[in-house]
């Protein structure tokens, strides 16, 4: 799959700070003021910018206001409904804190449930296709979910806490790329059942339909960035967990060290994000003799 | 919504015969020419007489080789075009209701004034189907031609999609699958009409006819024994000259007994 600058940013800065919003929904020894304001100000700078980032790619942004409309069947439509009502609640919550000194617990309840739901329904946006087996997983929905978990303590300053989920979340990672790199081969799907021409003996592609690139090969078949998988596999999981879980343990806690945690976990989780679009192998590319 | 209906009163369809396909590409042309002045946005190209010229096209013809042990190569063109899933995934991923399926006969439609252009129909579909119109922003797909079967302004036999009516080798059959004694159903029944990567449960209305099975270089014609032999044996002159000839030296026959 093309790896769309605007969707990974989208899913590493909404990932981090909904799951920021989920810390600070459930805490319960909430700060209020000022100190409030400092977290909930970086929790939506991160969830909104990520879900404007998102928008960058459409056709049609104009039209944005339709996708909340089919809840029932689309996950991407339920993605939108969901951050709206999380963000909205979360923002009356944060309201409460920092300009009446206030903790209404239940709305940051139903708010931390509604921030890790959006998160839910995102890694459902790309769990749910059978034609990218890589994805087609419920791991897909657990890796999203601890990251953002992991990013939102880390954010939140809960380093003990981050500490282990870190090392939870990079252990997801390597069980999610292990399963991924041979879930193609294992759903079956090949040039022979592609055409149906598979039990009369090999087949192969002799001509693509036209002599260039077109819309599907290039949203679809990227080959060129998979020649580095394994290194950036090392070079994500160091900057996602290493570098903030050796920062956290070895340093006395100070704002610059937990920025440089910060700014190291989110750059592996990009790396991450990168990985999971480059290295994904849709169903269409069988059709070009490519992957 | 972009529920998908349980059922449909019809099921319109092609079928393509992948045995009598030429491989000529003129329902890729027919099928762009048709369908960028008609239903919806136009199909646009990018850079046509330019390096690496891209375009929406909704129907693209690819090509493959087929070799089984011991047999010579088989090339076997393969037109691709959406296929109207009964069980269409491009459908309910939609977050806008752009896409629908029509209860009445079956065609998988994309509203664009309400698509937002996000594409994931496009990743949700495992055939390459849709295309995202690079000039427009929509996502464009055979429409089955619903501007074509349905419209009295037409002379009657130009009523099916372009496709079908322009295949100058017969290759392509449009009909309903939800009748048993259509023509495409009886074509699907007697020739072993196939479903693409069925393994996904999309459930495809469009159907595949293999290719017939061909003879090999050793196989003996069944027609062999209707023939008169070619080579026959010459009579009064021709006879008498091919004597002569024969004692002569330097005949092929006599230069290969004399290798």
């Amino acid at each position: 799959m093309h790896p769309a600058a605007s969707v990974i940013v989208f899913t590493t800065l909404s990932g981090a700070g909904l799951g920021m919003l989920a810390w600070l929904g459930f805490d319960s020894t909430p700060s209020t003021g000022w100190g409030a304001f400092g977290y909930y100000f970086i929790a939506f700078a991160l969830a909104v910018g990520g879900l404007i980032s998102s928008t960058f790619h459409l056709g049609h942004p104009e039209r944005a206001m339709k996708a909340f409309t089919q809840w029932r069947t689309s996950w991407l439509s339920r993605e939108g409904v969901c951050a709206v009502l999380a963000l909205s609640i979360m923002g009356l919550y944060a309201a409460g804190l920092i300009f009446l000194g206030e903790a209404y617990a239940i709305l940051g309840w139903i708010g931390a449930i509604l921030s890790l739901g959006t998160v839910y329904t995102t890694s459902m946006i790309y769990g749910q296709l059978a034609t990218i087996p890589r994805w087609n997983t419920p791991f897909t929905s657990l890796l999203y979910l601890t990251f953002a978990i992991a990013g939102g303590a880390l954010l939140t300053g809960k380093v003990t806490i981050a500490l282990v989920l870190l090392v939870a979340a990079a252990f997801v990672q390597v069980i999610w790329w292990k399963k991924g790199d041979t879930a193609f081969a294992d759903r079956g799907s090949n040039l022979g059942t592609a055409t149906g021409l598979g039990d009369r003996g090999a087949v192969r592609s002799l001509a693509h339909p036209h002599t260039s690139p077109n819309y599907l090969m290039r949203e679809f078949i990227h080959i060129v960035g998979r020649k580095h998988a394994q290194k950036l596999r090392v070079i994500s999981l160091v900057l996602m967990a290493g570098v903030p879980v050796v920062l956290l343990a070895l340093f006395p806690v100070s704002h610059f060290i937990a920025l440089l945690a910060v700014l190291s976990h989110l750059a592996g989780v990009a790396t991450s994000r990168w990985l999971f679009f480059a290295e994904a192998e849709h169903t269409v590319g069988i059709y070009y003799g490519m992957r | 919504m972009t529920d998908l209906p349980t059922s449909t009163e019809k099921k319109l369809g092609l079928v393509i015969d992948l045995d009598t396909c030429v491989g000529c590409h003129a329902c890729v042309i027919s099928c762009k020419g048709w369908n960028t002045e008609n239903y919806g946005a136009p199909l646009s190209d990018q850079r046509p007489y330019g390096e690496e010229p891209m375009g929406t096209f909704l129907n693209r013809v690819h090509s493959y080789e087929v070799k089984a042990e011991g047999q010579v190569a088989q090339t076997v063109h393969f037109p691709k075009s959406c296929l109207h899933c009964e069980n269409a995934p491009c459908v309910t991923v939609c977050p806008t209701g752009a896409s629908y399926k029509r209860q009445e006969d079956g065609i998988v439609l994309v509203n664009e004034s309400s698509c937002i252009g996000c594409g994931l129909c496009a990743w949700a579909c495992p055939y390459g189907a849709r295309e995202l119109d690079q000039a427009e922003g929509v996502m464009k797909k055979c429409t089955l031609c619903v501007d074509r079967i349905y419209n009295e302004n037409l002379p009657e036999v130009d009523r099916e999609p372009a496709c079908v009516r322009t295949c100058p080798a017969g290759a392509r059959h449009f009909g309903d699958f939800a009748d048993p004694e259509s023509h495409v159903s009886k074509l699907t029944a007697e020739r072993g009409g196939m479903d693409l990567m069925p393994e996904l449960g999309t459930a495809p209305v469009n159907k595949y006819l293999p290719p017939r099975v061909k003879d090999s270089w050793d196989d003996e014609s069944v027609l062999a024994p209707f023939l008169e032999p070619v080579a026959q044996e010459p009579k009064g002159f021709m006879s008498w000259l091919d004597k002569q000839l024969s004692r002569l030296p330097g005949d092929v026959k006599e230069m290969e007994g004399a290798e």
